[in-house]
């Protein structure tokens, strides 16, 4: 009996804390890598609409992205602008940035490039259809419709 | 002679990583971007004449201003959308009225029917974002079932989970054939 009792100690045995940074490293090391930094700040205000057929857009260094919404700003009104990198737009600015896009990219990515359209759902068709008339004439035809996927759209 | 270098004390190792790793969990957006992806046309040649394509190839899908649809000429509902473009594409009962097909060879699948079919999509300037996404939802649920159906029969799988080179041949099969009308200034 004696043999157990001996292995009692007085207070709680200390938890090893020399593990603690490695741990900290690694949850740190996986931030950073899948971390991507946003290089730009919304000035428009989009909730983009539902749909059920959504597809990934991967490789995203190849994806340049348009907002089309009415702006944040409540003294700008309310009509739907373009925002291209950190700046209000007109329709005739897209061909210029498509094509300061299309320079950033590989020669041989070039032609995967993708044009990713954040829309917001009350935006009226007009403006989307003259950005889509500049992304044709720019030779951008690879275009994304920013959607959320939602499990059922509602018909009305 | 080597000289005694000094221990560096690693203690606080553990606070500067938390730091950083807290400045990463701040900056972190991990929001996937997803969407229904899509070709544009090339500009339209100004010299070349429209394409002669026969009346019974096309189905037209108008969209106006107040949302409304207008399927093949007869005022349309989204919820009988998907259906009417999965019968005009496959046209089971080859009607006179339903697109024609030519018999195309294809490897792994052999002589198929593909549906010489196209979707015409018009919509108004003031058609809502939101409405006209919707359509293309279905449009794109149209073909993905179509694609579904023929990997089924010929493969016995679903389209998504049959090997790169059966999607490949369906997607030639099936093709999608969505064109987008040039724009007219109507309905702002």
């Amino acid at each position: 009996m004696g043999k157990f009792t001996k292995k009692k100690e007085k207070g709680t045995p200390q938890v090893t804390t020399a593990a603690l940074p490695d741990i900290i490293f690694m949850l740190l090391f996986f931030f950073m890598v899948s971390t991507v930094m946003r290089t730009e700040s919304l000035l428009v205000k989009i909730s983009a609409p539902g749909a059920t057929e959504v597809q990934k857009l991967e490789k995203k260094s190849l994806v340049s992205y348009i907002n089309i919404g009415p702006p944040k700003q409540e003294n700008l009104g309310s009509k739907a602008r373009i925002q291209l990198n950190d700046s209000f737009a007109r329709v005739r600015d897209v061909r210029e940035f498509i094509l300061s896009e299309r320079e950033k990219l590989d020669e041989a990515d070039k032609q995967f490039m993708t044009t990713a359209l954040k829309i917001d759902q009350d935006t009226r068709m007009g403006i989307v259809t003259d950005v889509k008339q500049e992304l044709r004439k720019s030779g951008a035809f690879k275009i994304n419709y920013n959607t959320r996927q939602v499990e059922e759209i509602n018909y009305y | 002679m080597a000289r005694k270098v000094p221990e560096i004390n690693g203690g606080s190792m553990a606070d500067i990583a938390f730091l950083l790793l807290i400045f990463f969990l701040v900056t972190t957006t991990m929001d996937i971007d997803k969407g229904i992806t899509r070709r544009l046309p090339p500009p339209p040649d100004p010299n070349a004449e429209p394409p002669d394509i026969k009346q019974r190839n096309i189905f037209t899908i108008l969209v106006n201003k107040n949302d409304r649809l207008l399927i093949d000429g007869k005022p349309g509902d989204l919820r009988n959308l998907r259906e009417q473009v999965k019968e005009f594409i496959k046209n089971p009962y080859n009607q006179d009225d339903l697109p024609e097909k030519r018999m195309e060879q294809i490897q792994y699948l052999g002589e198929v029917p593909v549906s010489k079919g196209i979707i015409s999509l018009k919509n108004d300037r003031g058609t809502s974002y939101d409405m006209y996404i919707r359509v293309q939802n279905e449009l794109a649920a149209a073909f993905r079932e179509l694609k579904d159906e023929l990997a089924k029969e010929e493969f016995g799988i679903a389209y998504e989970e049959a090997r790169k080179e059966y999607r490949k041949a369906i997607d030639k099969a099936v093709p999608v054939a969505i064109s987008e009308a040039e724009p007219e200034n109507v309905g702002d």
